[in-house]
């Protein structure tokens, strides 16, 4: 079997995108299997904050050995506060790429959106870049004009905005800007807060249409031995022997249909 | 030099092995560490039927440690004698499976249902603070804990460990209960129950409310235990309790553990337990000792 190990990437380099959302390039060996979808475990240097923060991969540079994160800091004296302290060559824990990446090749000859919602945005960046399919509407959904990493979406498809207070785009959310600009597709790909992936679960049923979305929970281990970051399963899971998957490790992505949420 | 401890007739090759619940039954943490170097893999608590555990949040970083409330969500004993077990076998360790019940009666299938399985020794969880049955029914009265143990002891093959909570006034009364009651040897400490509120959302962080404690935070609390006990009982005492270090493995041996169990470590370091092992050996060295079983109960 293959050995993994937490490893000391290096940062590359650091920078603020918008209020309390950072970007970080790191150096790691993690960069070469990583898949759009997929997070890693950020550790911090305080030895008593011990769990790693599981944090979605945004861009994957397989050339340079490089991983893309984009994170918000949670608040202060938070391990996410320490990591937007850290500036190029400082050294960060990591244990990367965790979980599985969105299934890209369901995406072949079909009309896809691609749908993010707040720090559920990123992830969806690096899948913009790498997925094949007819057509590639990115529909992203912020709190206000601080729209992060647009420009960088607009190299990749179609971008369709909401902004909550209606400063940019669609006023509302996702669906809003679905509906206003009446876009239809027949795969979906998700990443957001729960209300946003309930409602986008919902317009996937209502519409037939196959959906994939990337569940988020408090994690303790990251690599599926510890049970914490369950999500509930319609049909009993061979794993569990329960109706519960684990969203570290049989995740985070799941067909909507499968899960509970 | 000499690493191996026997613990109630099972010779492991180190003292170290896993705190049940932190390691799964290993196979994840097959890609990080080397299970053949482990003195004993201790498995996630096992009950005679699938158990689907607690909602979520079920966990919590508190600062020195972290909360659990899993709800021992399990794949219950049938699907773990035809998976987990002969994944383990794979390996040269010895193999400890926790317990977990409701009733007497659940324990007592579990037990019986091992007895003829490849498996070196039974942990029984009756310290559970995150479910109502099969924590606070058996782990906090000594009357109990007797009780359960010796019909335990009347179906299980394999040596018993009984695991013992610290949320009880004198950890000593129970050790000296489930002794009495047959035990081959005891394990401690279970988790401290505690709470964690988020003052933003002014809601409870864990869906259960209640949680574990565990981590480095607790550990003066389990050394403290493990020496109490040591001085109560004369079976063997597996310590654990916030050990994360070669030198919290040896100061949970000083106080009289012959073993111990590295639990909350491994989340921040999935191959800690490699490391821990080294650095015992290296102690040794350091001290021209050659055999690791003088550490136990040494403290002067």
């Amino acid at each position: 079997m293959k050995k993994r190990r937490k490893e000391l990437a290096v940062v590359v380099s650091q920078e603020q995108l918008a209020d309390g959302i950072y970007s970080m390039w790191i150096r790691t060996v993690s960069a070469a299997d990583a898949v759009p979808g997929q997070f890693i475990s950020m550790y911090t240097m305080d030895s008593g904050k011990l769990l790693p923060r599981p944090i979605s991969i945004c861009e994957i540079d397989k050339a340079g050995a490089a991983l893309r994160v984009v994170y918000r800091v949670t608040g202060e004296k938070t391990g996410t506060e320490q990591f937007s302290k850290l500036s190029a060559g400082d050294s960060i824990p990591i244990i990367g790429p965790l979980g599985n990446g969105f299934p890209m090749e369901k995406a072949a000859g079909k009309k896809a959106f691609l749908i993010g919602g707040g720090i559920g945005v990123p992830p969806i960046l690096e899948l913009s870049k790498e997925l094949e399919c007819d057509k590639k509407q990115i529909v992203v959904g912020y709190r206000d004009a601080q729209t992060f990493l647009r420009e960088e979406f607009e190299r990749n498809g179609e971008v369709y905005i909401s902004t909550e207070d209606g400063s940019v785009g669609t006023k509302g959310n996702v669906l809003d800007a679905i509906a206003g600009h009446a876009l239809a597709a027949d795969i979906i790909y998700a990443c957001g807060p729960g209300p946003m992936l309930r409602a986008v679960k919902e317009y996937a049923d209502r519409n037939n249409i196959v959906c994939y979305i990337s569940l988020e929970e408090r994690m303790a281990c990251g690599i599926g031995a510890c049970l914490g970051c369950v999500c509930q399963t319609k049909e009993r899971d061979s794993h569990s022997n329960v109706h519960n998957r684990r969203i570290c490790k049989d995740g985070p992505v799941f067909l909507s249909t499968e899960v509970e949420i | 030099m000499n690493m191996k401890v026997n613990i109630a007739g099972v010779e492991w090759k180190n003292p170290v092995t896993v705190a049940s619940g932190t390691f799964g039954s290993g196979a994840e943490f097959a890609e990080f560490v080397d299970l053949n170097r482990l003195g004993a893999v201790t498995t996630k608590g096992v009950a005679n039927v699938p158990w689907p555990g607690n909602p979520t949040p079920r966990v919590a970083e508190v600062y020195g440690g972290m909360m659990n409330a899993i709800g021992l969500q399990n794949p219950g004993i049938d699907l773990f004698c035809e998976r987990d077990i002969p994944f383990l076998r794979q390996y040269d360790t010895k193999i400890i499976v926790n317990v977990c019940g409701k009733s007497a009666e659940d324990y007592c299938e579990v037990a019986e249902r091992l007895a003829d399985e490849a498996v070196d020794m039974l942990e029984i969880n009756i310290s559970c603070p995150n479910v109502k049955e099969g924590g606070i029914a058996f782990g906090q009265s000594p009357k109990a804990a007797e009780d359960i143990t010796r019909e335990v002891k009347k179906y299980a093959k394999q040596p018993v460990i009984m695991k013992l909570s610290p949320n009880v006034t004198d950890i000593a009364e129970m050790a000296k209960a489930v002794e009495a009651g047959g035990a081959d040897a005891v394990s401690l400490i279970n988790t401290l129950t505690g709470m964690k509120i988020d003052i933003h959302r002014r809601t409870f962080a864990l869906a259960n409310q209640t949680g574990g404690v565990s981590g480095p935070a607790v550990h003066p609390i389990a050394v403290r235990m493990v020496y109490q006990v040591s001085q109560a009982v004369k079976v063997p005492i597996i310590g654990m309790g916030g050990i994360a270090s070669a030198e919290d493995a040896i100061e949970m041996m000083l106080a009289g553990a012959s073993a111990v169990s590295v639990g909350t470590a491994n989340f921040h370091n999935p191959a800690v337990t490699m490391e821990i092992i080294e650095g015992i050996e290296e102690y040794l060295r350091q001290n021209q000792m050659n055999d690791v079983r003088e550490l136990v109960g040494a403290v002067r």
